[in-house]
């Protein structure tokens, strides 16, 4: 990248090209070149900056300016202001929501301050379609390493040593599920990557494919020799047509430099990787499915044992880990195992990445040290909650992990300190809730999705879910007992309990939790048939305060079933009997004059 | 064998390495209950999904329950077996499958059978307390089988008999969560599937969602018709399952007790497949001769080897599995078949009864059959050679519901002419028995000798794929013996690659043949009730004073009296038959 004075850095991920950056990426280059620019400016597409949520993102370096919101017509203003007359576009910049002030450089922001980027080190930095562009950032140096001066045992030891947990959910310790794989036979062994990705609102693995799809390779080459096998294969899901088409790119430059194939760098050892397309379903992401899916059989989870390391795709001794376990891997060897470990908790080493949504300020994926607690990562990298509203709960862990309140808030954050706070790290989802959510719609709202996406084999999920969501409707009908309440509880420990997979055993955490941190607001529901938090549409009523209406009928205009009557000038009311609860005229009404009661 | 200790509610057992906790707490005769797991032992079908989760259990250490059905045992593992949480587990489970199934036990076709029904009776489950949807399914009506899957528990056994067993893989888990159920591909109906109706998937099925096809209504209404005359015919596997029924040790012969039944029933006359199945010998086993002499004469042109086609589930199998190789199995008609073609020629004749006043209904231990007798080619001017058939279990139901103590029936005989037989007859009823009596008549109308020796213990078992080679006096004829389809499918694909050294091979859609047929009794998981059956099938073999077929008396008037000789013909007419290519049945594509 020497020869350049400017590099500008569009963001080419998903989120950014859904608002048009590669039109944006075009604009920009042929903007440059009008302007005679080419040998001093380069622009370039990259992965995901995190920061989706005000995409597109634009940074141009040195500088290290970063703008938001960029638009393909920004273009022009961008090159002649910035390029060429060194000042930066103002009205591009980022502004803290918390104090209005625009923040020029991308090291200004509390969003990136706090993190450490280790999974995500060449996202946003690199252009991923470019293996030079991976090579010049250390890329496969790791895996010559390996590869040339490491037998697979001493591979191995330095990856139990650096203490990395599977980032796919179970936080199982890698090097000791490679060490297991390594030492069961079998005639052809495979390395799969999980790249299944089915939370809903999870976008980690995606961003790594997508801004960096190599290092995920140079992993998979690493762990195949580690373990003994020369097949690698990739189950990702369908839905995501940018990160196959650049793992595509990626493996076929990988091939063409030997750096996949047979005798790679002249070791001796082959190893090749195949792109498999999931289905979709969520259950699908649970190891033994995705190994039934890629056999072509119905994607349902098997019994553990046989773990696929004794028995996995086609019977054969398997290795499974995530995508974002695998973008850990190459830096734990060029750093060594010591640097990584130095990261973290003591049971937990090295980074998270999480993808920080809901009531926050700033929405996005984040990469954080374990052991940073949730004030920090609401407060400081996510800018607090949004409209300066009060923080209620964060859920973490995807559909099936817990609501945390306040009291945690001061927990550092690792797989075991989640777990014994009744959720879990799971892949990585946390979305914050503020004052205005209520706790048991929440519940529902998780357990609307497990009960969709069950696979339906074992009893307890395929049935005890679908109760488990029904009692939760009555009780935001109004219409439970107490009983009902001891029968959800009683459910969700015996779901929990008994369930085959993953899925179904933390399925009912949205539940407990949520009882064990908001039990008053479920008793408000069934003894006062009141939503505390005014989300339940059969608890509420909407109504027109007679003090503050002035008659604008802003309220009469917009209700969607014509329920509200009233003259120009007049007091307005709500005929409760056609009112739909939309909420519409709460929204518009500009007096404050309308309620939820 | 690696051994291993471990408690199970504070007994110390010691199991080999690999035992799983249910069978460790076998040993010390704990019972766990279990709905979804099934281990047919010597017929080495075993199902473990650990779906249904009513088997879970305590272990020490361990974070949820543990299925024992599907869980190793460990060195030093601690287990508890009825806990309070156990207990707990194990009732919400049970009341979750209940919440989501049909409160039909008044009405339904498996009621007093039924292992769920058994089970909420043992857990003394009083109420549901979570109350809510119940998934809804198509029923599904073939002409054989009843799907009914709102009465599914998703125990996957059917599965496991129809994909691995018989590799027919008709059924598979379609939909998800809540609305997951078992299914033919496309969610067609079985009516348009591969399906071969060998009915081991009810068999299997712990509730009344797989049953078969119900037709006593009918039955008594044709036995109240002063305008019919109703003929019965009873399967030689039916004799030795039936008193099952009426809490007999599995391996009763109830012979005598059955005919007296059936007398009592109100049928006209009651007559015995075997009677057909000896006839079955005469024409197989003569069509058999005919081959190898051809062949022997160095015919190229002659198939070989020949497959038995008694089996109607079989002759489903192939006609959609293998149609390229439909010229191989023998052209004889099934027993049921023979019999009816007979009853409503001759024996209508005798009687001087039309054929349009005549009922023929069969007692079969199968579900298969009754889809056979809805063949086309096995009707004349749309009136079918047998009407019905119906299975040993609606007999049995049938034989309740009229009232009649059969414990305490007489013994009786059957009636004459189509109620003589022979030993040979008899033990088409077991697998390897319709090879044994075609060789048992074959080898004597070959060599012109008497055989020394009747049985032929080499041909017997319950292997799935056996072997064995009988002297025909200098000739070797090597015959192989295959029951359940997918033993078939490896023999066939031997065939194929032309690998097959056999002249003859037998073949039995069901484990067992036709005593662990679709329509017994169910052996709810116990496979030595098959083998009990088989052994009572061989003992009435020994017990019948004449054991071969050619040497039944009325099979030879009836060549005399109306068919010539095997083959003729008139035999070719009323008892062969030819076979369909099913891959292209069109229905399949519709
Ligand atoms: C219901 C369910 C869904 C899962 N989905 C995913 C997924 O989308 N991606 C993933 O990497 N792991 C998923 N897992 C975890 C995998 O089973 C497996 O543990 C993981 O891929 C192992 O990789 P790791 O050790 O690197 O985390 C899921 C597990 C369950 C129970
Ligand atoms: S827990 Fe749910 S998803 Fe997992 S096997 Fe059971 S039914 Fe399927
Ligand atoms: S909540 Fe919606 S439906 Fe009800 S009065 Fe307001 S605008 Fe009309
Ligand atoms: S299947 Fe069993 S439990 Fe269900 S209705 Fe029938 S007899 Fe009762
Ligand atoms: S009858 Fe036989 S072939 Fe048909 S679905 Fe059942 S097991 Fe499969
Ligand atoms: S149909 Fe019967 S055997 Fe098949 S899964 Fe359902 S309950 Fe089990
Ligand atoms: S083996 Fe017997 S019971 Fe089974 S399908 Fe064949 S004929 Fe019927
Ligand atoms: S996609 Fe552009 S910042 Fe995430
Ligand atoms: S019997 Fe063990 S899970 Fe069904």
């Amino acid at each position: 990248m020497a020869k350049f004075k400017m590099h500008m850095l569009v963001c080419g991920g998903t989120g950014c090209r859904a608002s048009a950056s590669d039109v944006l990426y075009e604009n920009l280059k042929k903007e440059v070149q009008e302007q005679g620019l080419q040998d001093d400016v380069q622009v370039v597409t990259t992965g995901c900056f995190g920061f989706c949520e005000k995409g597109p993102i634009v940074k141009v370096i040195p500088d290290n300016t970063f703008y938001v919101s960029v638009e393909p017509k920004d273009a022009q203003e961008i090159v002649a202001e910035h390029a060429i007359k060194g000042r930066r576009v103002e009205r591009l910049l980022y502004v803290d929501p918390t104090n209005k002030k625009q923040i020029p450089d991308s090291k200004g922001m509390g969003f990136y301050k706090k993190q450490i980027r280790i999974a995500l080190r060449n996202c946003g930095l690199i252009d991923p379609e470019n293996i030079d562009e991976y090579l010049a950032a250390d890329g496969y140096e790791a895996m010559g390493k390996v590869l040339s001066e490491m037998t697979p045992e001493e591979a191995i030891q330095e990856m139990i040593d650096s203490g990395l947990r599977g980032r796919g959910g179970g936080g199982f310790p890698t090097g000791i599920k490679w060490q297991i794989a390594s030492k069961v036979a079998g005639e052809q062994k495979y390395v799969v990557c999980n790249a299944d990705e089915g939370d809903p609102g999870a976008f980690m693995d995606r961003s790594i494919l997508e801004g960096d799809p190599h290092t995920v390779l140079e992993a998979m080459v690493i762990n195949g020799y580690c373990i003994g096998a020369t097949k690698g294969l990739i189950y990702i899901r369908a839905e995501y047509p940018l990160a196959i088409n650049r793992l595509k790119i990626a493996i076929d430059q990988a091939r063409e430099y030997g750096l996949l194939g047979t005798d790679i760098l002249g070791s001796g050892f082959d190893f090749d990787v195949e792109i498999r397309y999931g289905a979709g379903a969520f259950v699908c992401g649970e190891e033994t499915a995705l190994i039934h899916s890629m056999e072509g059989e119905r994607g349902e989870p098997t019994f553990k044992p046989p773990f696929p390391a004794q028995s996995g795709y086609k019977g054969m001794p398997t290795n499974v880990n995530n995508v974002e376990t695998f973008a850990n891997v190459p830096v734990i060897y060029n750093k060594g195992a010591k640097w990584f470990a130095s990261i973290g908790t003591e049971k937990s080493k090295g980074t998270k990445v999480f993808a920080l949504a809901g009531k926050i300020n700033n929405v996005g994926l984040i990469e954080v040290p374990m052991g940073i607690t949730l004030r920090e990562v609401i407060f400081e990298i996510g800018g607090g909650i949004k409209d300066g509203r009060k923080f209620k709960a964060v859920q973490t862990g995807g559909p099936s992990g817990g609501c945390l309140t306040d009291k945690h808030l001061d927990t550092p954050i690792d797989f075991d300190n989640l777990l014994a706070a009744g959720s879990m790290m799971g892949s990585g989802g946390m979305i914050v809730m503020d004052e205005d959510d209520c706790m048991v719609a929440v519940a529902k709202f998780y357990l609307d999705f497990t009960v969709e996406e069950s696979c339906g084999k074992c009893s307890p999920c395929r049935i005890g879910n679908k109760r488990l969501y029904e009692l939760l409707d009555k009780i935001t009908k109004g219409q439970a007992d107490k009983e009902d309440l001891d029968n959800l509880r009683n459910l969700s420990g015996v779901i929990r309990d008994t369930s085959l997979c993953g899925l179904g055993q933390t399925s009912p955490n949205p539940v407990l939790s949520t009882m064990d941190n908001f039990m008053e607001e479920y008793l408000a529901h069934v003894d006062d048939h009141r939503c505390l938090a005014g989300v339940c549409k059969d608890l509420i009523r909407y109504e027109i305060i007679p003090e503050n209406c002035v008659g604008c009928t802003a309220c009469a205009r917009n209700c969607p079933v014509n329920c509200i009557a009233g003259e120009r000038k007049q007091l307005h009311t709500i005929d409760q009997s056609l009112c739909i609860k939309c909420g519409a005229c709460l929204e518009k009404c500009k007096f404050n004059a309308v309620e939820i009661v | 064998m690696e051994m291993i200790k471990l408690n199970i509610d504070n007994r110390t057992v010691e199991v080999e390495k690999g035992t799983t906790i249910y069978h460790a707490a076998k040993k010390l005769d704990i019972g766990i209950p279990t709905l979804c797991y099934m281990n047919l032992g010597d017929l080495k079908i075993e199902h473990k999904p650990g779906g249904c989760r009513v088997c879970v259990v305590e272990v020490e250490g361990r974070r949820n329950l543990a299925p024992a059905c599907a869980t190793e045992c460990m060195d030093g593992m601690q287990v508890q077996t009825h806990s309070i949480r156990v207990l707990n587990a194990r009732k919400t489970v049970l009341e979750l499958i209940l919440s989501d199934h049909p409160f039909d036990c008044l009405i339904c076709a498996k009621s007093g059978n039924c292992d769920l029904q058994d089970m909420a009776i043992k857990m003394g489950v009083r109420s549901i307390p979570y109350q809510g949807e119940k998934s809804t399914y198509k029923p599904d009506f073939s002409p054989a089988i009843i799907r009914d899957m709102d009465k599914c528990i998703m125990c996957r056994r059917c599965e496991t008999m129809c994909n691995d067993f018989q590799t027919v893989g008709v059924l598979s888990g379609v939909n998800r969560g809540f609305e997951a159920v078992v299914a033919p591909a496309f969610e067609r109906d079985l009516d348009h599937s591969e399906c071969t109706y060998c009915g081991q998937c009810v068999a299997v099925c712990p509730t009344g969602a797989l049953t078969e096809v119900d037709h006593t209504t009918q039955l008594i209404r044709d036995l109240a018709d002063p305008t019919k005359k109703v003929v019965v015919q009873t399967a030689p596997a039916v004799r030795a399952a039936l008193g099952e029924a009426f809490g007999l040790e599995p391996g009763t012969l109830v012979t005598g007790k059955m005919v007296a039944a059936l007398r009592r029933l109100g049928f006209d006359y009651v007559f015995d497949t075997d009677f057909a199945a000896d006839l079955t010998i005469m024409e197989e086993g003569t069509e058999l001769l005919g081959r190898l002499t051809r062949f022997l004469e160095g015919d190229k042109e002659v198939k070989l080897p020949m497959l038995t086609s008694c089996c109607p589930g079989w002759v489903n199998f192939f006609e959609y599995h293998f149609p390229d190789m439909r010229d191989i199995p023998s052209t004889a008609r099934s027993p049921q078949q023979m019999f009816g073609a007979i009853a409503k020629t001759y024996f209508a004749e005798k009687i001087e009864t039309k054929r349009q006043d005549m009922i023929v209904v069969s007692v079969m231990p199968c579900v298969a059959k009754k889809y056979e007798c809805t063949r086309e080619e096995f009707k004349v001017d749309g009136n079918p050679d047998v009407d019905y058939s119906i299975s040993t279990r609606e007999l049995a139901m049938l034989i309740k519901r009229s009232n009649i103590d059969f414990n305490r029936l007489p013994e009786e005989e059957f009636d004459s002419p189509m109620g003589e037989s022979t030993g040979a007859a008899v033990i088409f009823g077991t697998t390897g028995g319709v090879i044994e009596a075609a060789v048992r008549s074959a080898y004597e109308i070959h060599t012109g000798k008497q055989l020394e020796k009747i049985d032929f213990e080499q041909l017997r078992g319950i292997e799935g794929i056996r072997s064995a080679s009988v002297d025909f006096d200098g000739l070797e004829i090597k015959i192989g013996i295959a029951h359940g389809l997918g033993h078939a499918r490896k023999l066939l694909d031997d065939i194929k690659a032309g690998k097959s050294e056999y002249h003859a091979i037998e073949i039995m859609a069901c484990p067992g043949g036709c005593v662990g047929g679709g329509g017994q009794p169910l052996h709810h998981g116990n496979p030595d009730i098959i083998k009990a059956r088989q052994k009572a099938i061989y003992r009435e073999d020994m017990n019948k004073p004449i054991r071969k077929s050619h040497e039944n008396p009325s099979i030879i008037k009836l060549y005399e009296e109306f068919l010539g000789e095997p083959m003729s013909e008139k035999a070719h007419q009323l008892l062969h038959t030819h076979y369909f290519d099913k891959k292209q049945k069109d229905v399949l594509l519709d």
